[in-house]
Parts: structure tokens; C-alpha cells; sequence
């Protein structure tokens, strides 16, 4: 098929940026939206253009490097779907696409379509960890977990960090991304003993990096390409409260 | 060059006991003196480096992603193997040794193997207690599933993405020990050099990605946790960005590269579909307990499925073929990787491929839906098969399968002692960029094993050995060693970003994995491995006059680093051949077609292959050297494997 | 101290502010428009103008008066905070944006319906309250109970008109869709989740939003085609 593409081109972190259009002929349905990319960068290799650059690694949607925002969607078009898991038959002959960045200004752009999400790192240093040094544990089936349990911390725990809750959510708000890791961490009794000032910590650091509020528009969830739920969201809102009103940390 | 592995005297379950008792120790106050760098952050690095920050040692951990969470470790899904016997079926560390040195083809240390084997346990203990959601059962336990080339059900799992859960178990211990000062992180860094000074490495030279900056970085001791080289394959199941610079370049400096020519091919992977293809996916071997593996009998019949003129559900029940229940009665589909996929490929080879391209063969889910019933299949297999109709586009529980193998995991990597130092002292290499614990073949649900084993509970030990007898050196980025390292990084992306010629990274890529996977993948004659290492020199002369590395270093260059990384396999690459030609005999991921028992199964050569090719660097363009150490099995009687 | 004013500066302990003060408020409008009921007595406005009465003497309603007028407040002014934050967490918008693929239109514009909503409440004060207190309210003296200020004519008076009753129908709208949203929300914000009672939440949501402003919107409707 032919396509038409608009993507967003900035040099750097202090570049302007702007728009610019390719078209691409041949494009198979079969290949994944980053194939397609890779064949526009052969192309402007070809013409002595520079590649657009994208963050991209294991291509099996686990790794939560890619980041692209399609014709107005996070990720695309595809529910539960990670940009390099869209492949071109979702789209028809003759389509033009927008491809944009994430957008927020915890997420400053690196150069072209890549961000920088490291505010996501600094909010896991702040507490979304279980302070067990290794070693020194007791056996694994000590302590059980109900099955229930089990699952629900497992779902929020397969978040992948890819950041489409933030650039999907009109308030950039990082809320699905943090609250899926209070929640697994709260669910399970191995993370119960910080449970408080975990969450603290890692609502204060996410609070610093600029993100916005959660205005519960659900956005978030329905671009998850895992799905993460808005229980957890929920959950993390008890969590907070119950901490700053009982914690210790005054 | 003596290769001493270290391996400690004394009976086989006593040895790392023992060991851990002999092992000098750094005393608590004095771990703060010291400093270590960790590169790459997949499971035996963000382990390594979380373990030694909480020791006290001061780490660097270096990453090229923007999170060390995103390291492919990650995209790990059947599970990971513990000799806990929590099913009360027998398995015990003695039987997860013996599988794993069996299931390696007799081609691995019997101390490094029973070491793994021991630590396993631990390694469960350690992440329920960091909060990974391994499955359970309904009464709150651990669930355990049975994987290949085992008899007992020893593989703990999350769903299809138990690396994910260890990794970011791992990510989290080692997110804690930056909050503690102990790590220090240096996301989107590439290691491009090794510092050697007086015989040891003190330091590495990195590549700030996002600026271009050549950073000099010194320590007591530098650990690689870098993975396996896969990717020199073009088309594997790894990253986009798993390479092997980081070990190729300590190899240029002396590390010793051991067996590469043992590279893992997964008969479950959905098949090349065009020209186009970027990476290739893996489908969890767990597939193979319910799905049935044919291809048409006749030629005939294939052409014209290949044509479009048929489809699978055309072909009669007496028209197929279900080669592997065929040949092997007695293991059927669930044979191991390695025999299920060079059937695979005799299938197709013999013209009774499946699919536009031929290269594929079905896996036909019909019965066991028509047994258990849809929901069943769906209860097991319900992601896997959405994921698959993610990316072809079919709907398996219509219409089989097409699966065809594709390079998955290396067994081979930077030799290793006892301590997993290579024999660069002060150098460390864990995890899938080590050659030690999988011998040929790798079982399933051991490389998650491995990397943690090596992370969490080797390293921490036997760093420590030898930190201790260096006690009074100190680091300095201004040492000479660290201007010559330097120079020479800058002079190779000066070289690369200068050439400006016609031809992309990728196209030379990708015609290096053509020829490794023709002459160098499933099997190899002496011939075909001779032509390939005459084309790879070719292609390397070539890529260094030709090739286009557009814009500069002083930016983001993703070209520029693909071209540094692509330059290292097109070396690497004439290394595995000749590795390969050298090994005349089959064993595990291996397999040379001189060499085939009458029923064509591999046929070893203990007497005269019983051992570890180490290979010496010895200049550019120049003929590597063979070391070789011999394997010593106490324990183990060497027997063929067989699967009728 | 400090952690009070740490968790009330937190955009989780300010969203807190907004639900708490947001349920508070959706229960004063069911008072409130149990009290319009009132109108529809036909007594000459004698029910209404004593419980007009009530509610300006009472001291415990004086307090609940006090409560709502601020909770008003706080709703409106950390809506407002939030809001700027959340601009300022995306200084470069996207050129093409689908959100209508990911959310509803009412999650998306309750600053928009919000602000609307208080437009119409000043005027509404203005109209009602403002008269009430500081304004010339003609009186009325019914049989056994006195003279009591007459706000009932005032409410027919102004719904005589065409373009206030128009004015305050199409609010009742604006007052539904922001409820639609706003309801539900407020337990989600409260952390008030769970697989049990979350679909019912979410039903009584969607009838609570239909509902009362269909009741607030009859009544001018009803005195419009009575007296006009």
C-alpha cells in the first residue's frame, strides 16, 4: 500500500521541531508499524537524509521502549497493543498518518520521536521496591498468598513502563504507572511492611517531576497496551490516605 | 596459555560449600574503598549490581536503553527452573544438574553445572521475598509447570512473562541501591572499550549516546552482564539492540571467546514473512505439549498450499505428515529444541514447507481443541495464540499455526573460571555472555536461571576473592592506558562516520545473517562453513569501504551505534565459522551433517571433543588461537542421547 | 503539622479536596431540590415562603449554609489549581489528538461544564439569594403564622421569564453531564473501589445525573407554562 506520513522531526532537546511529510510506496500489511518506519529510514539513509529516530528494542511489546503517538492515539489505533505489536493492516492504501512523540513535560524529547522517561526510574527509586537485601530470606513458601491476590498484584505488576498512560491522559498524569506498582507491592505481603511509606515517597516524586493529576478520564487504561486497571488507581488513592493519616512520617 | 578453570577438589555437592569458605573476604569497612562497574542491567547484571551495592562496594551499572528495566532479559516468558521439589516428584539439585549437563550435550563443567543446580532455590527464595507474583496455586503455594527435556515439573513461572517479573524484581533491588548511593546508574551508555593496566582491567570507555561524549570510567574490577550475540544472525528472537560489542571488545583485549558456535535455534517462531522482517517472535515452547507439527507428505500437495490453491484444512488426515511423532514415537512433539528444529528444516528442505515463502511448518491445534474443548486450549494458550494473530494476522484456533525456528539464545560467550572471571584478572563475565553453565544446548527456563544464579549468588562471593589481593590500587582515569583506549574508540567512529559510502548498516546486516544462517545455523558441512568465512572477510572489507553512517557522534546516532555494533558481529561472525569447522563432530546446537548417526541424529566425538575451545584474539585479520580445556565428567556417564 | 499542609499541596490530597467537597455538594442539591418541591404546592407559595424561612433562621442550617458556600469554594478554587497544574504537565500538545477513542467527552470538559455551572451560580444567587438578603422582597402574611418575606413570588416572577427559565433548563444539562462524571469519580478519588459495588456506583451515577436536574429543570418549566 501507499502511505503518506507525517512525522514530527526535532534535532534536539533545545530544536524547535516541526512536521515533516514522506511518502512511502509497497508497504506490506504484514509488516509492523516500526518495519514501516525502518523502511522510510533506509530510504532517507539512501537520500542523505538522517533517519528519524524512535526508541524501539524488543519488538514483542514486553520491553516498553517504543513511544509513538499515531494519528492521535497512543500506540495507535490497535487496544492492548504496543507500537511495535501494530502492524500495517491496520491501516488502508492511501492513509496519511501523524506520528508524534509522547507528550508531557516530565517527558522532554530527546530527539525526534525519542523521549526521555527517566522520571519513571526516579519514581521506582523512591520506594516502588521491597528493601530485602539478598540473601537471608525465608523459603519461598513460607509465607502464601491467595491465588486472588496473587493474580491481582501479578496484572499490575506487568506494566511495562512504556509511558502511554502519561501521553494518552489530557493531564499527562502518571497515576496508572505508579499506582500499578503501590498496588502489586501492597497487595502482597512481602511489600505490607513499607506499604505507607512507599507510597508516600513515590506520590511526592511523582508529584515532583511535574506530572499532572488524575482526573479519572480512564484514558490511561484504555491505551495500556497490558491493560492495567483503574482499580489500582483506586487503590493507591486508599493507600495514600490511609498512609498521611496514620503513618509515622510527620 | 594454561586455561585454569578453578574448579575446587572434593566432592562434586561439597564444592561450592567449600569454595565459599576458602574465598578471601573484603571486610565490611574496606568494601567502601572499592569500586566496580557492572555492564548491562538484564537479570545477572541489575542482580549483580543490587547484590554488590548492598555488600558496600561502590558500583557504576551502565545501560544503552533509557531504563536498565528494558534489557531483554525481559521478553523471557516460560518460566525458571528451581530444584525446590515442591511437587514431591522427585526432583532434587543432583537431578536439575544432571538434565541440565545432559540437556547440554555433555559439552559443560560438572562444578559450574551443580553450582547452578545448588543456587537455584535460593534464587526462588529471593524473589518471592522482592514480591515477584510467581503463579500459585489455590491454596496459596507456588505453582510449578513441567518444561523440555525434564521429567519433573520444576519451572516456576508468571503467566508468559516471568523474565519481566524477575527483571523488574531485579530493576527494583537495583533502583533501591541508587537511592542508597551504592549504584550509580549510566542509562543510554555504551561500553566501547576495555581499560587494561599492568595485565588487569581497571576501567571501561563509554559512549554517551545522547551526547556523543567518550567517557572514561576506572574501577577495581569490571563485570560484563552484556547477554549473548544472537543478533550476529540478522533475524533472532533477541532485541533490536542486544549486541555484542561490550564482550567482542574485552575479546580484542585478551578475553578468551569459548565455544561460539553453539548457538540455540527455537523450533517455535513465527516465520519470516518478508524482506522487510526486523526480528523474528518466539512462541513458548509450552505450545508443543498440545500442538501437533506436520507438513503436507507430498511436494505437490505443499506447492500448491504455498500457491494459495489450498489451504491446511484442505489437506486429508492421510495427507499429512506428522514427521516428529514419525521418527520419534516415544517423545513425539516434545522433543528438545535442537532435534525439533532441524526436522523442521529437513522438512522444508525436502520441498514440503508450508507458507508464501516455504519456511514454515504447521502447528495444528485441532485435536486439542477437539479433545478439551476450546476453552481448555484457551485457558493454556489464550495469549499466545493472541498474540499470534497480533502478528500474522490468522486465527489459530481456525487455522494451525506456521511456525519455523529462529536463532533464540548462545550458548557460547567469554570463558569463564570457577569465579566467572575470565582470564583477563579483574574481569567478569555473567549470565548469557559467559560461555559457562548450558555446555551445546540450553534447556528451557535456565538462562532465567543462570543470570540470577550468577548475579545473586556467585559474584558476590568471588568478587570479593579478588578485590581482596588488590588492596592498595587506586583508579585514575588519567593513566595512559585510559588515553590509548580512547584514542582508539574515537578512531573507529571517525573511521566509521568517514567512510560515506553507498551501502546501509542494515544492508550489510542483514547479508551477514544470510550468511551465517545458511552456512552457520541449523546444520553445517565443512565446505559450506569454508565459503561463509571467505564471504564474511569479503563482507567486512566491504562494510569497512562502504558502508553510510550518516550525522555525527556529538548527537543521538542510532546509525552510529547499529555501525559500531554491526562491525563487531561481521568479526565475531568468521570467529563462530571457524569455531564451527574446527568441531568436527554434533553435539547440542551444533550440528555438522559430516557427523550424523544413520538415522541422522548428532553423532559426538567425546574422545577427540571433550573440551572448551577458548579463542585468542590475535590482531585484526589474523587467525584466531585455540586454547582448549578439557572437561573432566566425575560424575556423569557420557551416553548418546537419544529420544525414539 | 506539616503534613497536613504536605498532603493538601499533594495533587492526590487536593483531587481528595475536590471529591469530598464534590459528594458534599451533590448531597445539597438533593436538599435542594426536595425544597423546590415546594413550588409545586399549590398554597399560594405558604410551604415554600416557611421553609425559605426555616432555612434563613435555623442556626444548624446557618452552619451547613457556611459549609456549602465554602465547600463551593474549595471545589472551585483547587479545581482551578489542579487544572493550571495539569496544563502546565503538557506545554506542547499534540496536532492530532483522538481522545474521544479513549474517554468520555463528560471526563474530559468538567472544567469547561464546571465553569458554566458556576456562571449560572452566580446569577442564580444573584437572582434568588442576593434578592433575599440585601434586595427589596415584597412580603406576605398568611393566617396563624405571620408576615414571612415572599421569595415564592419571586421565583414565579423570574420564571415568567422566557430566556431565565431557557437559561436554567440548559444548565440542568450542564449540571447532568458534569454530574455524570463528577459522581462516579468522586468514589474512584476516594479510593471507594471494589468489583462488588463499583457497577452499582457507576448505575446510580448515570440515574443521579438524569435524574435530579430533570427534577430541578420541571419546576421552572412547570411555572413557566403555569404563569407565563
Amino acid at each position: 500500500m501507499n502511505l503518506t506520513l507525517n512525522v514530527w522531526r526535532q534535532k534536539g532537546p533545545s530544536d524547535k521541531g516541526g512536521f515533516k511529510t514522506y511518502k512511502l510506496s509497497d508497504i506490506s500489511e504484514h509488516m509492523s508499524f516500526l518495519e514501516m518506519i525502518d523502511v522510510l529510514n533506509e530510504q532517507l539513509l539512501r537520500g542523505g537524509e538522517e533517519p528519524v529516530h524512535f526508541d524501539h528494542d524488543c519488538r514483542e511489546g514486553i520491553c516498553g521502549s517504543c513511544s509513538m503517538y499515531i494519528n492521535g492515539r497512543a500506540h495507535g489505533p490497535q487496544q492492548l497493543t504496543a507500537t511495535c505489536q501494530l502492524h500495517m493492516r491496520s491501516f488502508k492504501d492511501g492513509d496519511t498518518i501523524t506520528v508524534e512523540p509522547w507528550r508531557a513535560k516530565a517527558f522532554p524529547v530527546v530527539k525526534d520521536l525519542v523521549v526521555d522517561r527517566s522520571a519513571f526510574d526516579r519514581i521506582i527509586q523512591a520506594g516502588g521496591y521491597v528493601s530485602v537485601n539478598t540473601g537471608g530470606v525465608p523459603d519461598a513458601n513460607e509465607i502464601p498468598v491467595p491465588k486472588k491476590i496473587a493474580d491481582e498484584a501479578f496484572n499490575a505488576a506487568t506494566c511495562i513502563s512504556c509511558g502511554a498512560c502519561v501521553a494518552a491522559c489530557k493531564n499527562a498524569s502518571a497515576m496508572l504507572f505508579v499506582s500499578a506498582k503501590v498496588s502489586q507491592l501492597a497487595l502482597l505481603p512481602q511489600g505490607k511492611v513499607e506499604r505507607k511509606t512507599r507510597v508516600e515517597k513515590m506520590a511526592a516524586q511523582m508529584d515532583l517531576e511535574g506530572f499532572g493529576a488524575c482526573s479519572n478520564t480512564g484514558a490511561c487504561t484504555a491505551e495500556c497496551p497490558k491493560g492495567i486497571s483503574q482499580d489500582n488507581i483506586a487503590r493507591m488513592n486508599r493507600e495514600y490516605f490511609g498512609a498521611k493519616f496514620t503513618s509515622d512520617n510527620v | 596459555m594454561n586455561l585454569d578453570s578453578k574448579i575446587p577438589a572434593g566432592p562434586l555437592a561439597e564444592k561450592w560449600t567449600k569454595h565459599k569458605f576458602n574465598v578471601k573476604l573484603v571486610n565490611p569497612a574496606n568494601k567502601r574503598k572499592y569500586e566496580v562497574i557492572v555492564v548491562g542491567t538484564g537479570l545477572a547484571g541489575a542482580s549483580a549490581a543490587a547484590s554488590l551495592g548492598e555488600l558496600g562496594y561502590n558500583v557504576k551499572a551502565f545501560c544503552f536503553h533509557d531504563s536498565p528495566r528494558r534489557a531483554h532479559s525481559i521478553a523471557a516468558q516460560g518460566g525458571i527452573n528451581a530444584a525446590k521439589n515442591y511437587q514431591n516428584d522427585g526432583d532434587s539439585v543432583y537431578r536439575l544438574f544432571y538434565d541440565t549437563v545432559k540437556g547440554g550435550d555433555y559439552r559443560s563443567r560438572e562444578g559450574n553445572v551443580y553450582r547452578l543446580a545448588e543456587v537455584s532455590v535460593n534464587i526462588i527464595d529471593q524473589c518471592v521475598a522482592q514480591g515477584v507474583p510467581f503463579a500459585r496455586e489455590y491454596g496459596g503455594l507456588l505453582d510449578n509447570r513441567s518444561f523440555g527435556g525434564a521429567q519433573v515439573s520444576r519451572t516456576f513461572y508468571a503467566k508468559g512473562q516471568t523474565g519481566q517479573q524477575l527483571l523488574i524484581g531485579a530493576y527494583q533491588a537495583l533502583s533501591r541501591q541508587v537511592t542508597n548511593g551504592k549504584v550509580k546508574l549510566y542509562t543510554r551508555s555504551e561500553m566501547l572499550d576495555l581499560v587494561m593496566i599492568d595485565g588487569q582491567a581497571r576501567g571501561i570507555i563509554t559512549r554517551n549516546l545522547i551526547t556523543g561524549k567518550i567517557e572514561r570510567h576506572a574501577a577495581h574490577a569490571v563485570i560484563l552482564a552484556t547477554g549473548g550475540y544472537g543478533n550476529v544472525f540478522y533475524l533472532s528472537t533477541n532485541a533490536m539492540g542486544s549486541n555484542a560489542t561490550a564482550a567482542w571488545r574485552a575479546h580484542r583485549r585478551g578475553a578468551l571467546f569459548a565455544n561460539p558456535c553453539y548457538t540455540q535455534i527455537h523450533p517455535t517462531c513465527i516465520p519470516v514473512s518478508g524482506s522487510y522482517q526486523s526480528k523474528l517472535t518466539l512462541m513458548s515452547e509450552s505450545l508443543r505439549n498440545d500442538g501437533r507439527v506436520w507438513v503436507p507428505k507430498t511436494v505437490e500437495l505443499a506447492e500448491k498450499i504455498r500457491k494459495g490453491e489450498l489451504t491446511a484444512i484442505d489437506i486429508k488426515e492421510e495427507d499429512r505428515d506428522y514427521y516428529l511423532e514419525r521418527r520419534y514415537p516415544s517423545f513425539g512433539n516434545l522433543v528438545p529444541r535442537d532435534v525439533a528444529s532441524r526436522n523442521a528444516k529437513m522438512a522444508c528442505d525436502e520441498g514440503r514447507g508450508v507458507g508464501p515463502t516455504g519456511l514454515a511448518v504447521y502447528l495444528d491445534f485441532a485435536d486439542a481443541i477437539k479433545r478439551d474443548g476450546r476453552d481448555t486450549v484457551e485457558a493454556r494458550y489464550g495469549n499466545l495464540f493472541e498474540m499470534y494473530e497480533k502478528i500474522t494476522g490468522d486465527d489459530p484456533y481456525k487455522l494451525p499455526m506456521k511456525i519455523y525456528p529462529a536463532v533464540h539464545y548462545t550458548m557460547g560467550g567469554l570463558w569463564v573460571d570457577y569465579n566467572l572471571m575470565t582470564n583477563i584478572p579483574g574481569l567478569y563475565a555473567l549470565g548469557e555472555a559467559n560461555f559457562s553453565d548450558h555446555g551445546a544446548n540450553r534447556l528451557g527456563a535456565s538462562a532465567l536461571m543462570q543470570g540470577l544464579a550468577d548475579g545473586y549468588f556467585v559474584i558476590p562471593y568471588t568478587l570479593g576473592d579478588y578485590l581482596a589481593g588488590n588492596m592498595n590500587t587506586k583508579n585514575d582515569i588519567t593513566h595512559p592506558a585510559f588515553d590509548e583506549a580512547e584514542k582508539g574508540v574515537r578512531d573507529t567512529i571517525n573511521k566509521l562516520l568517514s567512510i560515506k559510502g553507498k551501502r546501509t548498516v542494515d544492508d550489510f546486516h542483514r547479508e551477514l545473517g544470510h550468511i551465517m544462517w545458511e552456512y552457520c545455523g541449523m546444520s553445517r558441512t565443512a565446505e559450506g562453513l569454508t565459503k561463509a568465512r571467505g564471504m564474511v572477510r569479503k563482507l567486512r572489507e566491504e562494510f569497512w569501504t562502504d558502508v553510510n553512517v550518516g550525522g555525527t557522534n556529538e548527537e543521538l546516532n542510532m546509525t552510529l551505534e547499529k555501525a559500531n555494533r554491526v562491525a563487531d558481529f561481521l568479526e565475531l561472525g568468521e570467529l563462530m565459522i571457524v569455531d564451527a569447522l574446527h568441531r568436527e563432530e554434533s553435539c547440542g546446537g551444533h550440528f555438522r551433517e559430516e557427523y550424523q548417526t544413520e538415522e541422522g541424529e548428532a553423532l559426538r566425538n567425546d574422545d577427540d571433543f571433550a573440551y572448551v575451545a577458548a579463542w585468542e584474539f590475535k590482531g585484526t585479520g589474523k587467525d584466531e588461537v585455540l586454547h582448549k580445556e578439557d572437561l573432566v565428567f566425575e560424575n556423569v556417564k557420557l551416553t548418546q542421547r537419544s529420544y525414539k | 503539622m506539616s503534613w497536613i499542609t504536605q498532603t493538601f499541596s499533594s495533587t492526590i490530597g487536593r483531587k481528595l479536596l475536590v471529591a469530598a467537597s464534590g459528594l458534599f455538594l451533590i448531597i445539597f442539591l438533593i436538599g435542594h431540590v426536595s425544597g423546590n418541591f415546594l413550588l409545586f404546592k399549590d398554597d399560594g407559595g405558604r410551604a415554600f415562603n416557611e421553609y425559605t424561612e426555616f432555612m434563613t433562621t435555623n442556626q444548624l442550617v446557618q452552619i451547613v449554609r457556611w459549609l456549602t458556600y465554602t465547600l463551593i469554594l474549595v471545589h472551585i478554587f483547587v479545581t482551578i489549581f489542579l487544572s493550571s497544574r495539569n496544563r502546565k504537565a503538557r506545554p506542547v500538545g499534540y496536532k492530532e489528538a483522538r481522545p474521544s477513542e479513549n474517554s468520555p467527552w463528560t471526563s474530559r470538559n468538567m472544567g469547561i461544564l464546571g465553569t458554566l455551572i458556576a456562571v449560572f451560580l452566580v446569577i442564580h444567587m444573584g437572582n434568588f439569594w442576593y434578592k433575599m438578603k440585601f434586595g427589596d422582597i415584597p412580603f406576605v402574611t398568611y393566617e396563624s403564622r405571620g408576615t414571612l418575606r415572599d421569595l415564592y413570588s419571586v421565583v414565579i416572577y423570574s420564571f415568567t421569564s422566557l430566556w431565565y427559565t431557557l437559561l436554567y433548563v440548559g444548565m440542568m444539562i450542564f449540571l447532568g453531564l458534569h454530574l455524570a462524571h463528577g459522581f462516579r469519580s468522586s468514589f474512584q478519588t476516594l479510593g471507594l473501589r471494589h468489583r462488588k459495588y463499583t457497577p452499582i456506583i457507576e448505575k446510580i451515577s448515570i440515574a443521579f445525573a438524569i435524574i435530579v436536574p430533570l427534577l430541578f429543570a420541571i419546576m421552572p418549566l412547570y411555572i413557566y407554562f403555569k404563569y407565563a
